[in-house]
């Protein structure tokens, strides 16, 4: 392959900011200077499709209404455990306005209740609310009806659904063999291979970061502090506005799938497989997007639902499911049950961290703490042994930032009481101990908005309600997919397109992508179509794991950057220059040794041989080559977040006065929608800190708040004042050098309030959400 | 949600005509075949036909009965408001801000604006509880007509504290709570066109007198109005509600004081406690700790003691203790 050296920006602006030299690609475009000296990227451009949803223009998948589309609705089961001896769909068959019916054999797609030992006709029920059969008729409320006519014949079985006692060695088992199960397309799943004993899978023992390492008794013993605690999270659900759902339109040839989704590729992949079609004969449009936070990667069971009711009516099914079952069976964040062991020297530098944890994803794998407690502090010695238990309820799936979030509650709380053990200020005890440049930025740069150092002794706040700070840090890894590919078309019209089948989950990668193709042509964002979502198009990446931006934002510059040369060598003649003298501004293609010779971009585009020209690039590896595997995975986003509390000591109540978020994501590149996903990221935090939280009621097997009125998430009194330090940080790895921002934004929140919570009452609160009832227990008033 | 048909009624005679079940009966084994039930803002029934709990074969909208929101205020007879007030209107109303504080304050805490525009008063006052068993089509509890309470041992943190031995659910309105305290009285009008007036107090029925019904209202009677006694110039109110959220919840707790003083002394007084009990609760002990105190630090501090003295909570509630003692403490402090 033809290289060429290029010099690209690198290290952070007003701090050590300095150019690194790459060899890349001949066919690679020059790098772009920092966002300063550029007009579209880094800037403050409104969303392409700002007015279209506030107008409701805006089509998402539950708008979508096909001629002739039934509606189906799943019969789910109302008993956490039980086998099947019959189910009697006659009746259900037979009522007026009922197309189709089908019941599952093996429930597949997301949530699936791995089928170990599913020897009969029907599925095993692993949790209350597992689908078991489906109905398509002409309305809802007729779908309804039916599946009210099913019988059910049930043997019903004991279950557990409490993470400790599921563990126990009398628990009901959930799964009688070794259980494996498929990664759901970037959220969920867990390691290969592990054992299951009772309940309890694992321990997962080493990740990306590598395995355990160093000599765990050595480094205790060389520690002059250690630290010994447990701490605990809840269930979270995932409460996307728009609810999981497909339109399935079944033609002879061809099968469009409408997905409320954050992987169109992988939607069509599942389907194409499960019904045993070429993948070019399955189409996914994903349009708008109402949320997605990590449970949206796969088919999912429904969407294999509709499948069947679509093949078996002949006729476009729309299945979207209601509040309930988005609570009880399409995801959510597992608990855990986090043990930290820390050693650490006088001067504050770590010797040792064990970890051990427990968590339930319910019938499903992928309950882990994260790989914060690996990567983000130096510690030669290091262990972890992350358990999945079992349970009977419904499964986990990707939640921003899986694994991490809970992690990082334990981990930053922990290394706040080791900076008070030490008698060190915490983010002097970070500076010591994080190695990482771009946290070090953020600590400081934070500290000095937030006012740190107002910062008192906990508890020392007089009166009844107490103030208190608080921060913490996290890491998120900058994780690349390379099967991402755009396109960008120019049209004799003067209309330009950029085409991928990535999605906008609806953080912005349509305005973007637009940004980033004007800024190399010279032209406008206005000035580009984004037409994306749509697996006709090339492949994109997947909405998650912050992996767009990074992944797809470098292909659409190349393929920009590809077509304009195309476009050069057309007009070069005309303008009496060589191709390799032309340049773009503003709307104009004008030679860079004279400039009175030009032609406006759009007048060259009418020039053109053909009625259209394309070009299409695809990511590649890191400029420096850092792909592992398929997949680039290579040093860290840092953010760190500060937080003010107030807490009132007789009712218990908390309130977060204020939020400082610093991040940084490479090069940003729309800094509204940075700090909207931010904004996002901490207000989740603020849900898992103080109030979400899935309540399971032991002796039914049910969840109790599977509603918005009971299932509580931060509304607007809650939100406090959130302010935003976005550090650009420049690693000179792509066209672009770009990452995206929305796991980073959610990951420190809850540690960061429940730091400032101790601040304020001086006494720690191990279990989040806290609740009052948690405050006044632990200030010993209950 | 099932099909149902809907009937927009002229007047109360009307509606009468065509109801046949409460909405209590028409979720209980009780109901007739084919019920019909009224509609006020349709808050409450809407979410209990969501739940798959009600399902009305018709819906009888009193929304539009001319006259039944009006909101009249006299100084020699004091407040009567119509049965489908929203709570909107009664926020909006300045005299009862002026007049009757505590009430203006439980009504602006209530749901959110939208749901205040809603919400009429009637239908604030006949809601049924929160308890989320009695909320879960798949918990037959009893309310609904078994012999189990599944909140006493099982998920019980936003369950009573007081007058919990048979089921655990607390009373929605906290609306009711600012009520209680003023000695308010419901205007009830049955098919035969007679009117009756009864306490609020005794509209409320607990469970263990009828685990079937939150209140006294029968099939073929609808609330008509809301009547609230004059207030002296030397009374005062305050209301405090705490939910688990600031926006948007149920009360964990809440409290109106309404004393009449003697300068600094409190001379009478009635406090009313919500989400303590499974019927807005009068706590005598705690008026009669008040009376004839002045109200300052310690008698706040004692009256709090007094009302939570009889407290059974449950393994998961305990924290409800020290929440109502401290805003029972800050709402007498405020009137102070």
């Amino acid at each position: 392959m033809d290289t060429k050296k290029i010099k690209l920006p690198h290290g952070i602006p007003g701090h050590n900011l300095g150019q690194i030299e790459r060899e890349v690609p001949a066919d690679e475009p020059p790098a772009w200077p920092v966002n300063d000296e550029l007009k579209h990227v880094g800037k403050r451009v409104k969303r392409t499709d700002a007015e279209a949803k506030v107008t409701g223009a805006a089509k998402f998948t539950s708008d979508i209404q096909l001629p002739g589309m039934l509606y189906g609705r799943m019969l789910r089961s109302d008993y956490p455990h039980a086998k099947i001896r019959s189910i009697d769909m006659s009746a259900a068959e037979k009522h007026p306005g009922v197309y189709a019916v089908h019941i599952f054999k093996n429930v597949v797609g997301m949530a699936q209740p791995a089928d170990d030992d599913a020897a009969g006709e029907y599925p095993d029920i692993k949790f209350a609310g597992q689908p078991i059969a489906g109905v398509a008729a002409l309305t809802t409320e007729i779908a309804e009806e039916a599946l009210d006519l099913i019988k059910v014949d049930y043997e019903y079985l004991p279950f557990v659904v409490d993470l400790e006692e599921a563990q126990k060695p009398e628990a009901p088992l959930v799964f009688t063999t070794n259980v494996e199960q498929d990664d759901a397309g970037g959220g969920g799943g867990g390691d290969t291979g592990l054992k299951t004993v009772g309940n309890v899978r694992g321990p997962s023992t080493s990740s990306f970061y590598g395995g355990p390492r160093g000599d765990l008794e050595k480094g205790f013993e060389e520690a002059d502090t250690i630290l010994e605690q447990t701490y605990r999270t809840q269930v979270q659900t995932h409460c996307s506005l728009e609810t999981h759902g497909v339109v399935v339109d079944w033609k002879p040839d061809n099968v469009t799938i409408y997905a409320s989704t954050q992987n169109t590729k992988n939607v069509r992949d599942e389907f194409a497989e499960v019904f045993d079609l070429p993948k070019s004969q399955v189409r996914v449009i994903q349009e708008y997007m109402g949320g997605g936070f990590g449970a949206k990667h796969s088919l999912g069971n429904f969407g294999v639902m509709a499948g069947y009711l679509a093949k078996k009516s002949g006729r476009p099914i729309k299945l979207m499911l209601d509040r309930r079952e988005e609570h009880i069976s399409s995801g959510n964040r597992p608990n855990s049950i986090h043990y930290l062991k820390i050693g650490a020297r006088k001067d504050g530098k770590l010797t040792a961290i064990q970890q051990r944890s427990y968590g339930t994803a319910g019938v499903g794998l992928g309950a882990g703490v994260g790989r914060i407690a690996q990567i983000m502090y130096e510690s030669p010695n290091f262990s972890t042994e992350q358990y999945d238990v079992f349970t009977h309820a419904g499964p986990g799936a990707a939640w921003r930032a899986p694994g991490n979030v809970q992690g990082c509650y334990g981990l930053e709380q922990a290394m706040d009481e080791l900076a008070e053990k030490l008698n060190l200020d915490p983010i002097a005890l970070r500076d010591v101990t994080d190695t990482s440049e771009i946290r070090k930025v953020e600590r400081h740069r934070g500290a000095e908005t937030f006012k740190w150092s107002r910062r008192k002794l906990p508890a020392s706040d007089p009166g009844l309600i107490k103030k208190g700070l608080g921060m913490a840090q996290s890491h998120w890894p900058r994780i690349v997919h390379i099967d991402s590919t755009a396109e960008v078309r120019a049209f004799r019209d003067g209309a330009v397109e950029i085409r991928s089948a990535v999605q906008d989950i609806g953080t912005g990668t349509k305005t973007v992508l637009s940004q980033v193709v004007a800024e190399e042509l010279g032209l406008k964002p206005e000035d580009i179509t984004v037409r994306i979502g749509d697996t006709l198009f090339p492949d994109g990446p997947p909405s998650g794991g912050s992996i767009v931006t990074g992944s797809i934002t470098p292909p659409a510059r190349n393929a920009a950057y590809k077509l304009k040369l195309q476009l050069f060598d057309q007009v070069a003649s005309k303008l009496e220059t060589d191709a390799s003298k032309l340049a773009v501004d503003d709307g104009q293609i004008m030679s860079t040794e004279d400039p009175s010779k030009k032609i406006a971009f759009k007048e060259a585009l009418k020039e053109m041989r053909t009625g259209q020209i394309s070009a299409t690039a695809s990511r590649s590896d890191d400029y420096g080559g850092f792909m592992v595997g398929n997949a680039i995975a290579y040093g860290g986003l840092g953010s760190v977040q500060f937080a003010e509390v107030s807490v009132d000591t007789e009712t218990g109540f908390v309130k977060v006065e204020k939020i400082v978020a610093v991040h940084s994501c490479g090069r940003p590149i729309n800094i509204t929608q940075i700090e909207n996903q931010i904004n996002g990221g901490v207000i989740q935090g603020l849900g898992y800190a103080l109030y979400e939280d899935r309540v399971m009621d032991n002796e039914t097997g049910h969840q109790m708040n599977s509603n918005f009125d009971q299932y509580k998430m931060p509304l607007s009194l809650e939100i406090p004042d959130i302010e935003i330090l976005i550090v650009e940080d420049y690693s000179g790895r792509s066209s672009t050098d770009a990452y995206g921002i929305g796991e980073p934004a959610n990951i420190a929140t809850a540690a960061a309030v429940a730091n400032a919570v101790y601040n304020a009452i001086g006494t720690r609160i191990f279990e989040i959400p806290i609740t009052p009832e948690k405050v006044l227990r632990a200030l010993n008033k209950v | 949600m099932n099909k149902f048909s809907w009937y927009n009624a002229k007047s109360v005679e009307e509606a009468l005509q065509e109801v046949n079940a409460t909405v209590s009966e028409a979720l209980s084994p009780k109901s007739p075949e084919a019920p019909a039930v009224f509609k006020s803002g349709g808050v409450d029934l809407l979410d209990l036909m969501k739940e798959g709990l009600v399902k009305p074969h018709k819906i009888i909208n009193i929304n539009q009965i001319e006259g039944l929101d009006k909101i009249t205020y006299d100084k020699k007879d004091g407040l009567r408001m119509g049965a489908n007030a929203t709570l909107a209107q009664i926020e909006a109303h300045p005299q009862i801000k002026e007049t009757y504080l505590a009430l203006h304050q439980a009504v602006a805490h209530a749901g959110t604006p939208q749901l205040r525009t809603m919400a009429s008063l009637g239908g604030n006052l006949a809601q049924r509880t929160r308890c989320w068993y009695f909320r879960s089509i798949h918990h037959e509890c009893l309310r609904k007509g078994s012999g189990t309470c599944f909140a006493r041992d099982g998920e019980n943190e936003y369950h009573a504290i007081m007058k919990n031995g048979a089921c655990a659910s607390v009373h929605a309105s906290s609306v009711a709570t600012a009520l209680l305290a003023f000695d308010a009285r419901v205007e009830i009008q049955n098919s035969k066109g007679k009117k009756n007036e009864v306490n609020l107090a005794d509209f409320f029925v607990a469970p263990g007198d009828d685990s079937s019904r939150e209140n006294i209202l029968e099939a073929d009677e609808l609330i008509t109005a809301v009547m609230v006694p004059p207030t002296s110039s030397k009374m005062r109110s305050y209301y405090m509600k705490q939910g688990a959220r600031e926006s948007y919840d149920w009360a964990l707790a809440d409290v109106a004081v309404v004393a009449e003083m003697s300068g600094t002394t409190c001379k009478k007084a009635s406090v009313a406690l919500g989400a303590a009990a499974p019927v807005p609760l009068l706590s005598k002990p705690a008026a009669q700790a008040l009376e004839g105190k002045i109200l300052d630090e310690a008698t706040a501090s004692s009256t709090a003691e007094a009302a939570m003295k009889g407290a059974t909570p449950l393994a998961k509630n305990g924290y409800k203790v020290p929440l109502f003692k401290s805003i029972i403490k800050r709402t007498i402090l405020a009137i102070a």
